[in-house]
């Protein structure tokens, strides 16, 4: 069984998704990051595949991805890693990235490639709806990878249904419509949106990203849908900590889920 | 004869498309569903061409340039973009889009900038139209382009340094992109050329097709034929390019000739030539050449002219140069630099350095002397002065 399928099936709140760019702080951090991250309890990660130009991202992961292309980081390098990480742990991993870093490595190549180290779903924000459905579907489920989508303020009810419907996994609600790294707090009119989408009742997972920061937003965050998804708080967590990887990710996740516990 | 026209996802064969994220899919939407019947509407259409006539001047006089042609031995006419309002063919599409922008009930707009030759013509539309001014510009060409930056200003307009990446025009369109998305519902995007997801590249190439629609009349009336043998432009994204081939683009009788910038020379590392280096990806929202690497990771270009330091061209150039419609042609630096002063000596007219490249071009073009060659003068060099008198300092003295 995919093990995001896995996830959703036995949780369906407060699931703690983080995302970090793979090969951030240091080349060699990928592995450490992801075994600390599932250590202290995250629930599911999103690894980013650092990009040159990261349309839908704010600066803190462009800095963090281009530092990450500095330090040699490639696709080649980064599935090895990931296979590495599979070795020490079964949490769910996603990866996330644009279309044309999948289109240079070869469509059918990627979703293998990604599948063999263990991935189990994918993000990729700017592969259209229509190109996801003529080439890139069947791909992607004989590889048994999930392909997630995003949803914003801005999307149509009429849309959402058809984004839910052609997609199997989990939907990411965008919360505001800003890049990543922005405010933190909730607002008034997000609540209305995330009581929109409730209202539609759709069967898929929603977990919301974008703004979330901290135990608060992310506690809100989790009122409305099955879990959130934080990352630019977590690059910032781990900026100039290439020598205590481990306890810089282990001290973020706990102060993101102890104050709950409290 | 090729097919042209984009499909109804803005495919030129396989080139075009929006590979957008879904922050910007309700913007992009709302132009896409709107761009063809608003430019089509008679008031639209009524208040574009006042405007090009009465404010931006046109149309742009097609001269016969009776020394270089001479020289070259050759028909040469020159389109003088250069001329209008601004000092460049780019104002031909803000007038456009803000004419666009105001009817969808816009009061913010963004623009990208290479040259500057863009943002001045979107401030200029801006200011015609009391609109907010926002413009990125990337912090290398806020250096090298410090008259038109002065000018923006001047205009109004708010000038945003992009400080990520090479810190050119790549960086200022991922800025302004990133703006966009967090201001999703009173912003309209300008997009200076045609470049970025459908619709941009079909409405900005509409938009400039004017070039094309007067030089087709204009030579009827001097040769009592419609069509020149060759077409010379510059391209960057090829918004000039579009304008100048446009009316052409079935007319195989018409050469096309795609002039990119080599910088210090193709294979030297530092260099733009998109169509000999590049390779089929996706940048900036539309699928194209561009210049990657092997991980699909978009490679810094280098041109001296800021207008044609670009990674990607616009999908409509691909399209022309993959099938052989049309012709790509590089040009260095040096040569562009040369061909500057060259202009200028024979004809009393200063290029801008990225049409000094279509100019150089004329030294590799094969022609005969009967021969009819337009060359789109796309902008005046004033906002070059500074890399023209660096050069002229290196000249020997005669």
């Amino acid at each position: 069984m995919n093990r995001l399928s896995r996830l959703f099936s036995e949780k369906s709140r407060d699931i703690l998704n983080v995302y970090f760019t793979a090969g951030y702080p240091a080349l060699d951090s990928t592995v450490p990051v992801i075994r600390h991250l599932a250590a202290a309890g995250a629930d599911l990660i999103e690894v980013g595949m650092p990009y040159s130009d990261p349309m839908a991202d704010g600066e803190t992961i462009q800095q963090s991805s281009m530092t990450a292309l500095q330090n040699g980081m490639t696709l080649k390098v980064l599935f090895e890693q990931l296979s590495e990480a599979r070795r020490h742990t079964d949490i769910p991993l996603v990866l996330m990235g644009y279309y044309n870093q999948v289109m240079q490595y070869g469509p059918e190549r990627f979703v293998q490639a990604a599948a063999a180290a263990g991935v189990d779903g994918l993000i990729l924000p700017d592969l259209p709806a229509y190109e996801f459905q003529r080439d890139f579907r069947a791909l992607a489920e004989a590889a048994d990878l999930q392909v997630s989508f995003l949803i914003t303020p801005q999307t149509p009810d009429e849309r959402i249904r058809e984004i839910a419907a052609s997609s199997s996994g989990f939907l990411y609600i965008v919360s505001s419509s800003s890049i990543t790294g922005g405010s933190s707090e909730i607002t008034d009119r997000q609540r209305a949106y995330f009581d929109r989408i409730a209202a539609l009742d759709l069967p898929n997972p929603k977990l919301i990203g974008f703004g979330i920061s901290d135990a608060a937003t992310f506690r809100t965050a989790c009122e409305y849908f099955s879990g959130a998804i934080i990352g630019s708080a977590f690059i910032r967590a781990l900026k100039d900590q290439e020598d205590r990887v481990g306890e810089a990710t282990e001290d973020f996740v706990k102060s993101i889920l102890q104050p709950s516990y409290s | 004869m090729i097919h042209t026209q984009i499909d109804e996802r803005g495919y030129y064969g396989r080139f075009g498309g929006a590979y957008i994220p879904e922050m910007l899919q309700a913007n992009v939407e709302e132009l896409r569903v709107n761009y063809l019947q608003m430019l089509q509407d008679p008031a639209f259409k009524q208040e574009f061409d006042l405007l090009l006539k009465d404010y931006v001047g046109r149309p742009s006089p097609l001269y016969y340039a009776d020394r270089l042609s001479k020289h070259y031995g050759a028909r040469i006419y020159l389109k003088r973009e250069d001329l209008n309002h601004t000092g460049a063919h780019k104002i031909n599409n803000t007038i456009g889009q803000i004419l666009l922008a105001e009817r969808l009930g816009k009061k913010r707009i963004i623009a990208e900038t290479g040259a500057g030759q863009h943002g001045v013509a979107t401030a200029t539309v801006c200011a015609l139209k009391g609109l907010k001014c926002i413009v990125y510009m990337g912090e290398v060409d806020i250096e090298r382009q410090a008259p038109n930056v002065a000018r923006m200003r001047m205009l109004g307009a708010e000038v945003r340094p992009a400080r990520s990446g090479s810190r050119t025009l790549k960086d200022a369109t991922n800025e302004a992109i990133r703006d966009w998305i967090n201001n999703p519902e009173d912003t309209h995007y300008i997009i200076g050329s045609v470049v970025g997801p459908h619709p941009y590249p079909d409405m900005v190439a509409r938009f400039q097709s004017v070039i094309s629609e007067e030089t087709k009349w204009q030579l009827q009336e001097k040769l009592g034929r419609d069509y020149p043998d060759a077409i010379v432009a510059c391209v960057g994204g090829g918004s000039n390019a579009a304008g100048a081939y446009y009316h052409y683009l079935n007319d195989e009788r018409v050469r096309l000739i795609a002039v990119e910038a080599a910088g210090l020379g193709v294979n030297s590392g530092e260099s733009a030539a998109t169509s000999q280096l590049g390779t089929e990806g996706i940048i900036h929202g539309s699928r194209t050449l561009l210049m990657q690497t092997e991980d699909g990771q978009i490679v810094e270009p280098y041109s001296i002219s800021a207008g044609l330091d670009y990674p990607g061209i616009g999908p409509l150039h691909a399209f022309l140069i993959d099938g052989k419609r049309a012709e790509a042609i590089s040009v260095t630096d040096d040569e562009a630099l040369a061909a500057s002063l060259f202009v200028a000596r024979q004809e009393g007219i200063i290029p801008a350095l990225e049409t000094a490249h279509a100019f150089a071009a004329l030294d590799q073009m094969e022609y005969g002397p009967e021969d009819v060659i337009v060359i789109c003068l796309s902008g005046r060099g004033d906002k070059d002065l500074a890399a023209f008198s660096a050069y002229l300092e290196s000249e020997p003295l005669a």
